[in-house]
């Protein structure tokens, strides 16, 4: 033994780190976008990539000085979910000022990985939602038969120019009855609810990502037995959803549709399970994250059945990330030991 | 030697983790951690360990005021003699841990991180080193208070490695009624296994421990709490439990830190040590196994406390085991007996959770060391820190409930006083769960030590 070393106690360590963490959310979001590459094609594989290769871009620029910020995969995270919220026919050019905006505004500018006040995605989601309003809420059909050997014609845009019209498109594909809503602007504009069937397997016109509910819930059961995702989130967000739904339709029946389609309408399950669970915006204590999920279910429903948007999700966690340092505070867990609160 | 890492305890643990929720649970506490116990040494029975030629004995072995030495420089002393008095209550005596020649009285590096006035005694190498002097007394009809005078003459202290004078720890402090002695056989730190080995051994020397420790503290009651990873040890109490039924032995789950004072007071009772408050508040005092086997073993025969039991473990070390080690005991001669490994490159006293890496090879065993762990290179890398990233794995593992997340926040701002006056950053007991479990390698309890030393330090200087 010729030397020895000086560290503090303890001197055993669980194994978990980041890299792991951010890595398996990584595996978990693949299928999904090979899901939703299946049904839109060459597009969504290039808005995927495009969207992912700008963020770890962005992020490399922003941390030139330290080294780790690449090897963490957080800046892959943040793509991908980005891209997966983005139309397919999303214009490439316009899926890199998301992606920009996102590791930029969203998350270099607060500090980088853990210091950021909002889900970096969403940020980057919301700046092209003001800037695009006709682009984010143009929707192409699903399966188009010649996907995979060409592009939706938005997709090659040239930077800072319009995308061109895609109905011409939509009708050489022969794609019959295809309506250019998504389900929640049916229901909302002209009262027509999906059938759940479809809305399970994804066969609804909708966000690249965001199609198949049943998918991306079996993901998050595979993140959450691995217990990289607090469960207790995706099932305080949905159950609230569920729950401010089935009020509102014992309310008024005929006007306000089933709890289940509002949980498998939109981004919901997606937002649910792999936005509101982002660690660094989301509270630690037991309770505060029941309350977070709450807050996000509720605000997402009362958005889409009083707001001018069809789509809740995204400003709903906003609103939750925002809240989420004050509930921390508010929901210290009581210490062991301490006096319960003191009647006066 | 080759490390079993896996499957190394008896069948029993692995049933109780594959417990259903309708089976009975085994008394335990919210949170916590289930580190790989490595408790390979647990089957093997204790050995004795040869003499240094040097014993170094430190004057301050125990919390409270150092022992003031009674011997000079070139005089020769006997094994068991005392070498150094008390100084007051708090304060216990020093017995010569071997028959030897008192070299030099001199300050020598000590596991505290600081130099230590301590007797220097060089051994005889010819002589049998029995323990020649005795001091007996007449146990029976002695009031608690005079038994706990007595006890203080053989020099015990806490063994589980708070070392503060037993027999000041069982008078119970003025109003306060004890009615639950609580014996700590838990021994939730990873390596260590002596207390382990001292439940099945020295069974019959614990239970005449408790039976002072109760005369003095008055308890009615004592429960022995031992995690059920240690059946053997359970069995041996459970065959050594005097008949009128007031000692009982109580399992708990294997969790760390079930050994802690506050983690074990509410698992086997379900109290809470109020916060600012000490257990005899809610009527417990609690003693570690090994202390009451000392206790036990010593004071019937007057003699004082010259060795304790010590586990040498660790990835690095040769020959693990368990071992009566002389008190000053250099652990360099420690190392060398055991065969450190020359991967060896730290040295922990204590478990690996808790226990503090030494500086030199030149600090001896004393009371309060119930492990020395030797690791080498590999198990101590430290990876890469990143930013917390909020996964609230802390929060769901600190054992006092605490917020470790927005401590270390704080800490990293050094707003030291908000955490303390907001976040109960005295009431931690730094056990490193939150250290353990995080993902971003941030030395959590690390920074909460040095927050605690400096708002201490500032007090100091006020």
């Amino acid at each position: 033994m010729s030397q020895i070393e000086l560290r503090a106690a303890p001197h055993q360590h669980s194994g978990s780190n980041v890299p792991t963490i951010m890595r398996n959310v990584v595996y978990s979001l693949l299928p999904i976008c090979a899901f939703s590459v299946w049904q839109y094609g060459l597009s969504a594989l290039f808005l995927l990539v495009t969207v992912t290769a700008t963020c770890l871009l962005t992020e490399r620029m922003f941390n030139r000085a330290a080294q780790n910020t690449l090897s963490d995969w957080s800046a892959v995270i943040t793509g991908i979910l980005l891209a997966l919220t983005l139309p397919p026919s999303f214009p490439l050019w316009m899926g890199v000022v998301a992606g920009f905006i996102a590791m930029a505004i969203g998350k270099a500018m607060f500090g980088g990985l853990g210091f950021n006040v909002f889900n970096p995605a969403l940020v980057g989601r919301a700046f092209v939602q003001a800037a695009f309003p006709v682009a984010i809420t143009t929707w192409v059909p699903a399966f188009a038969p010649h996907r995979f050997v060409e592009f939706i014609p938005g997709t090659l845009t040239a930077p800072l120019m319009i995308p061109p019209d895609v109905l011409a498109w939509i009708k050489l594909q022969g794609v019959d009855a295809f309506t250019g809503a998504t389900p929640l602007a049916r229901w909302k504009f002209e009262h027509v609810t999906a059938s759940a069937q479809d809305l399970l397997s994804g066969a609804v016109t909708s966000s690249t990502g965001e199609t198949s509910a049943i998918l991306i819930l079996l993901c998050g059961v595979y993140l959450a037995a691995r217990k990289f995702l607090d469960w207790r989130i995706p099932v305080a967000v949905l159950a609230s959803a569920a729950l401010t739904a089935w009020a509102f339709q014992l309310y008024d029946v005929s006007h306000y549709p089933s709890p289940l389609f509002v949980l498998l309408t939109g981004g919901l399950t997606l937002g649910a399970v792999f936005m509101a669970t982002d660690m660094a915006t989301s509270p630690v204590t037991p309770v505060g994250v029941w309350i977070y999920g709450a807050v996000i279910g509720i605000v997402t429903v009362v958005i889409r059945y009083f707001g001018g948007l069809t789509e809740g999700v995204m400003y709903a966690i906003l609103l939750g990330n925002a809240l989420t340092p004050f509930i921390d505070q508010y929901t210290q867990p009581r210490v062991l030991g301490a006096q319960r609160e003191k009647k006066a | 030697m080759k490390l079993i890492w896996k499957n190394s305890n008896c069948g029993l643990r692995s049933s109780t983790n594959m417990r259903l929720p309708f089976q009975k649970r085994v008394p335990t506490f919210d949170h916590g951690i289930h580190p790989e116990y490595h408790k390979e040494t647990g089957s093997l029975p204790i050995r004795r360990f040869p003499f240094a030629p040097k014993l170094y004995v430190p004057l301050s072995q125990h919390i409270g005021k150092p022992a003031i030495a009674i011997v000079t420089v070139g005089q020769e002393v006997v094994r068991g003699e005392v070498i150094a008095r008390a100084d007051g209550m708090f304060s216990l005596p020093i017995h010569a841990p071997a028959t030897g020649i008192v070299e030099a009285i001199s300050p020598i590096p000590c596991d505290t991180g600081e130099m230590e006035m301590a007797i220097i005694i060089r051994v005889y190498e010819a002589d049998g080193q029995e323990v020649k002097v005795r001091n007996p007394h007449n146990l029976d009809g002695l009031s608690g208070v005079e038994l706990a005078m007595v006890m203080q003459e053989i020099g015990v202290a806490g063994k589980g490695g708070a070392v503060f004078p037993t027999h000041a720890k069982l008078i119970p402090p003025n109003g306060c009624v004890i009615d639950t002695l609580i014996v700590n056989g838990a021994e939730c730190e990873p390596f260590l296994t002596c207390d382990h080995r001292i439940m099945v051994e020295r069974a019959q020397h614990i239970m005449t421990g408790i039976d002072f420790a109760r005369r003095v503290c008055g308890a009615p009651r004592a429960i022995i709490g031992v995690e059920d990873n240690k059946p053997d040890a359970v069995a041996a109490l459970i065959a050594a439990l005097p008949a009128d039924g007031t000692v009982t032995v109580k399992v708990v789950e294997t969790k760390y830190p079930q050994g802690v004072a506050e983690t074990l007071t509410h698992a086997l009772l379900g109290r809470e040590v109020p916060i600012g408050k000490r257990s005899s508040s809610i009527g417990v005092v609690m003693n570690n196994v090994m202390t009451l086997a000392y206790v036990g073993k010593l004071l019937p025969l007057g003699e004082g406390m010259t060795e304790r039991v010590v586990t040498v473990a660790g990835p690095a070390v040769e020959r693990p085991g368990n071992y009566i080690v002389p008190l000053g005991t250099p652990l360099r001669f420690l190392l060398d007996y055991v065969g450190a490994k020359s991967s060896a490159s730290e040295v922990i006293l204590g478990g690996p959770m808790m226990g503090n890496a030494i500086a030199s090879l030149d600090i001896p065993v004393t009371k309060g060391v119930c492990g020395v762990l030797a690791f080498g290179k590999r198990e101590v890398a430290v990876p890469h820190t990143y930013p917390c990233i909020h996964c609230g794995e802390c929060v769901n593992a600190c054992p006092k409930k605490l917020n470790p997340t927005q401590m270390g926040l704080l800490a990293a701002k050094r707003e030291y006083d908000l955490m303390a006056d907001k976040y109960f950053l005295g009431e931690c007991f730094e056990c490193g769960c939150c250290s353990y479990v995080c993902p971003s390698h941030i030395p959590l309890v690390q920074q909460f030590r040095v927050a605690k030393s400096f708002l201490k330090d500032r007090k100091k200087a006020a």
